[in-house]
């Protein structure tokens, strides 16, 4: 077992070896311009960026001709929906998204509002899940897209997407699903589904960084989003820029793969983090899973350990690789907005840590990790006066947060 | 979060975690902090003389106010109050090193301090 172990697959995986392999002559014997069509160089990159584009059109249901290619799901997703809300403004101004939704989401909205558009921010419920009767509630008649994620990012839960995509279908309104976490781990098909624009990146499903794509539907109904980059008129106008190739044919291969190997792949990822789940709520007091049971990536699991900090648990594990919704972790010292959307206390946000498995994670390294984590929360609770004050049955007496406190970035 | 060796040496080898009896007549307790700001120190001091003959901490909270803690407890042991009272969060957060974001974890070792102070002098007053 190689240490430290990586349970980080929701941040980023690695390059899959068979994906690496297929990507590197487009580096240097065969580096055209796939715009350049007058020569061989050009239409052998084309011809790869071609069969990559159905590659990725394959995995959820699509024609090759509705995928864009981009740098990754945030373009993607400010595509989506800046292009839509530009193209199709003069219908209505209204969006509907949810609090959960990744800040590529939440931020472009947000743009957005400032630009004289309109956002209701659907909420949900302590298990994560959004409330179908709300979002139809929320449609209005200048509702012009839904912007709903498949697979949340930080807790792993599913939204309802076909319902979703249902309940937007019947009203006239264009969905958008952001499925970068769900792309290759659970079974997506935008007809069935009827999703109108999909975003997804390709190193989140063992491809490399800065590729990603956009789906875009043709027909029944056609949706074309504005550009959001100008150039020389590649991806139908939608996203100009010299395509990169090598990029482009890994994420194709990458979604080659996951379409093969996704059914049994994710059995196997669900019974490793089902262990995980159940050891750790098993051996651990005070330990509990966020998000739903049920309805979740068969890849993510986000446990909160009361009374203790997530940055201290990370330090005490150094060898095991997770990320924490806790303040004292992000570089702004905000707590998870998904999990205070979920009614976490703040307190708890702080010992929540988020473990994602992927392809290369063994049943050891799960073993190991139960062991780390244990150790971990136990070493950090020795040190807390709030495990003190809990076994003790005291109740918590301590006051607000300080004024040095957090968000206070220079004190001084 | 890039840490100092200091901070890691304080971090993985804490000194003087623990707790000392509450009801001690020579022992101040003082606690900083909230759970919901995602830091609470908890700190005993016991006073022979005015000077502090031991000290103890608990801390909830990231590393580096993990590392405050244990450094304050050694920049106060065997001094008298007077002596204790004039270290700043300033000495703490420069000689860990620590970074500008994290700056708020050495306040609240000192107003801890401050804290324990105030309960053994109204301890000794009553």
């Amino acid at each position: 077992m190689k240490l430290p172990v990586y349970m980080d697959y929701s941040a980023t995986t690695p390059v899959d070896p068979a994906v690496l392999e297929e990507m590197l002559p487009y580096f240097s014997d065969q580096f055209g311009n796939a715009a350049s069509i007058h020569h061989k160089f050009g239409t052998e990159a084309g011809m790869a960026v071609s069969k990559a584009r159905q590659q990725v059109a394959n995995l959820i249901g699509a024609e090759a001709k509705e995928i864009i290619f981009t740098s990754g799901a945030t373009e993607s997703n400010n595509i989506a929906i800046k292009g839509v809300a530009e193209r199709y403004g003069d219908k209505g101004k209204h969006i509907i998204t949810c609090v959960t939704e990744h800040k590529a989401i939440l931020d472009t909205c947000k743009y957005l509002e400032q630009k004289g558009y309109e956002v209701t921010y659907l909420g949900v419920d302590t298990n994560g899940m959004l409330d179908l009767q709300e979002l139809k509630d929320a449609i209005r008649s200048d509702t012009i897209l839904i912007s709903l994620m498949a697979a949340n990012n930080e807790v792993g839960v599913l939204h309802p997407v076909k319902e979703i995509g249902e309940i937007a279908r019947e009203k006239g309104v264009f969905f958008h699903c952001d499925a970068t976490q769900a792309v290759g781990k659970i079974p997506i098909d935008v007809n069935e589904m009827k999703i109108d624009l999909l975003s997804l990146s390709a190193h989140k499903i063992y491809g490399p960084k800065g590729v990603g794509a956009l789906y875009a539907r043709d027909k029944n109904p056609r949706v074309r989003p504005t550009a959001v980059l100008h150039g020389g008129g590649h991806e139908k106008g939608m996203r100009s820029g010299t395509l990169n190739s090598p990029g482009i044919v890994g994420l194709g291969k990458a979604c080659e793969i996951c379409q093969e190997v996704m059914a049994e792949e994710s059995a196997r990822l669900k019974k490793l983090s089902d262990k995980l789940i159940d050891e750790i709520l098993g051996t651990i007091e005070f330990a509990k899973l966020n998000g739903d049971r049920q309805h979740r990536l068969p890849n993510v699991v986000n446990l909160g350990f009361a009374y203790v900090e997530g940055e201290t648990l990370m330090m005490f594990m150094p060898e095991l690789a997770v990320s924490s919704g806790s303040a004292c972790t992000s570089a702004t010292l905000g707590a998870s907005y998904v999990l205070q959307a979920m009614g976490v206390k703040d307190d708890e946000i702080h010992g929540s840590l988020r473990f994602s498995i992927g392809r290369f994670t063994t049943e050891e390294e799960i073993d190991f990790a139960v062991e780390c984590i244990e150790k971990s929360v136990h070493k950090a609770r020795a040190l807390s006066p709030l495990y003190d004050d809990a076994i003790q049955g005291k109740c918590c007496k301590y006051g607000k947060c300080c004024d040095h406190g957090h968000g206070c970035v220079d004190d001084e | 979060m890039q840490y100092s060796e200091k901070v890691m040496e304080h971090f993985n080898n804490p000194q003087n975690v623990g707790t000392l009896d509450e009801n001690d007549p020579n022992v101040g307790v003082g606690t900083y902090g909230s759970p919901a700001c995602g830091d609470v120190m908890k700190l005993y001091i016991k006073v022979e003389n005015d000077a502090i003959v031991d000290v103890k901490f608990k801390t909830f909270g990231c590393g580096s106010a993990i590392a405050s803690s244990s450094l304050l407890t050694e920049k106060i042991k065997g001094k008298t109050l007077e002596e204790a009272m004039e270290i700043s969060n300033k000495a703490i957060s420069e000689e860990l090193n620590l970074p500008a974001i994290k700056k708020h974890c050495s306040v609240m070792a000192e107003e801890a301090l401050k804290s324990a102070i105030e309960d053994i002098q109204k301890k000794r007053q009553s």
